[in-house]
């Protein structure tokens, strides 16, 4: 389905992620965040373009290597995007939910 | 004589050398199977150990019960796998060769993953159920405790089936009310997840279940400790839940050994390809059940489906031929529901449980994502299936290792 963000038509699922990460830019990023609460920083911005690599490279996240990254602790991680840090980043990150869970 | 070796005579490694011992030539192939054990717990009895549905006498049998005539069981502990010579090094010095090799080493809990988790509270108000020693322990708490706050918590994903946390809650909720104590209990379900499992539509009618059950849910709960001082867990986000009777599904990892010898991932668990079963890194390596990374649940009946495929894997690589990618993912669990009931999932890598009958279209008699006691009489069943047709390789009839499609309700 589509969905209006930052003033474009942009392809995602019915969970709200994007189906199409050509379709992504920062101001899309931004205003999935400000639905979320989240007022990116110059930091979150880091956070984002590393998932987006990670996801480039076919890793699979999961909270658990995150934590083991030397990018950021899963306190840090937390503290940046509250609550579910890793399904509320991917969706700003314009990258699929992860699917570590079995 | 070429040789296969088996590591691991658990529920995948038995059934293995089960399969191998039919289908191969005895005068050709020699297969060996080792393990450090003297028993064979049937692991899915643990659920029922704490709430005394089972007796330990009903879970554990002599692992030589199960290995057929014809393959060498090696009692003893592995020290590494040497991948490139081909070898097995043995904790005692000996050194056992090998032509085609099967990891089945499984999925052990890690407690010391969590700070505090194996803490001053460990078996007095801390548990886990996925041991036999954890089991039992509960049990014993179960017997004399009085009520309070009571959290049935996972650590992290992936676990050992992964419905046993949720089966637990339920068949709390039973126990207590039988010992007429159902209102001095408070049940809350903690899960990493968003929900009660990992598949949407299985979700939704868990969530339901937990909500009729009066099951509190604590979702996106990724804990960070455990605090024995103040009884409760916390999670990254700065989350506090307290408890006075925490139980636990801890961290679960795949065995020390494949760390020693360099072949596992951030969790031990064997880099594996999803379809053939074959390892990513070495093609006379082969994975089976809880020790692999396949993305499917960790479960015997995985575990059951996988060994049908890899026996004839195992056959094609012996005479030079393709691997047939063939393993869907299929897994088919019971999920305990509570007083004498339960319900059926089945699913695999692209399909998710759906309601249905099971297992014959449009017939059953069980039947799928709904609760009744004909699932709960099969799940009871199933121990004896285990033990006299599942563990010996014999094929369930009707039951096939790829996820049926007709009699079932997509969409």
């Amino acid at each position: 389905m589509e969905k209006e963000i930052a003033g474009k038509m942009i392809s995602v699922n019915n969970e709200g992620y994007l189906t199409n990460f050509s379709q992504w830019t920062k101001e899309v990023g931004e205003a999935i965040a400000l639905e979320n609460h989240i007022i990116m920083t110059p930091r979150h911005w880091e956070v984002i373009a590393y998932l987006q690599n990670e996801h480039k490279n076919n890793v699979a996240l999961s909270i658990r290597k995150i934590g083991k990254s030397d990018v950021l602790d899963i306190k840090e991680f937390y503290a940046l995007f509250p609550q579910g840090p890793l399904k509320t980043s991917t969706k700003i990150a314009g990258i699929p939910k992860p699917a570590s869970c079995i | 004589m070429k040789k296969i070796l088996i590591l691991g005579a658990g529920t995948a490694g038995t059934m293995m050398a089960n399969h191998l011992s039919h289908e191969l030539d005895a005068k050709e192939w020699q297969i060996q199977i080792i393990d450090e054990n003297e028993e064979h717990h049937y692991q899915p009895g643990y659920l029922f150990l704490p709430f005394e549905i089972y007796a330990p006498e009903d879970i554990i049998k002599r692992i030589e019960e199960f290995i057929p005539n014809g393959v060498e069981l090696i009692k003893g502990s592995i020290d590494v796998i040497s991948p490139k010579t081909n070898e097995v090094i043995m904790a005692d010095g000996r050194i056992l060769n090998y032509d085609i090799l099967i990891i089945a080493t499984g999925a052990k809990i890690a407690p010391e993953e969590i700070a505090g988790m194996k803490g001053s509270e460990w078996q007095k108000s801390v548990f886990d159920f996925y041991t036999f020693e954890g089991a039992l322990a509960l049990r014993n708490k179960l017997r004399e405790w009085q009520g309070g706050k009571l959290l049935v918590h996972i650590t992290e994903m992936p676990i050992k089936c992964p419905v046993a946390p949720l089966e637990f809650a339920f068949l709390a909720d039973s126990f207590f009310k039988h010992k007429n104590m159902r209102d001095k209990v408070e049940i809350s379900f903690v899960t990493p997840l968003s929900g009660a499992f990992t598949k949407p539509k299985a979700t939704a009618a868990l969530d339901h279940l937990l909500d009729e059950k009066h099951i509190k849910i604590e979702a996106d709960f990724a804990i960070e400790s455990v605090d024995n001082d103040k009884k409760v867990i916390v999670d990254y986000g700065g989350r506090e839940v307290a408890f006075d009777l925490l139980v636990t599904v801890p961290t679960n990892k795949g065995d020390e050994l494949l760390a020693r010898s360099g072949m596992g991932d951030d969790l031990n668990f064997v880099p594996t390809h999803k379809a053939t079963l074959q390892s990513l890194e070495y093609e006379n390596i082969f994975v089976l059940g809880d020790a692999s990374n396949i993305p499917a649940s960790k479960a015997g009946s995985v575990a059951h489906f996988e060994a049908e495929i890899l026996t004839q894997n195992i056959k094609h690589y012996i005479k030079g031929e393709p691997l047939a990618e063939e393993f869907d993912g299929h897994a088919n669990c019971f999920v305990e529901t509570g007083d004498g009931k339960a319900l059926l999932i089945d699913f695999n890598y692209t399909h998710e449980p759906v309601e249905g009958t099971f297992p014959f279209p449009g017939i059953g008699p069980l039947r799928l994502m709904k609760e009744s006691r004909i699932n709960h009489m099969g799940k009871l069943a199933f121990r004896w299936i285990y033990w006299n047709m599942l563990l010996k390789g014999t094929h369930i009839p009707f039951v096939s290792s790829h996820m049926e499609e007709a009699g079932k309700n997509f969409n």
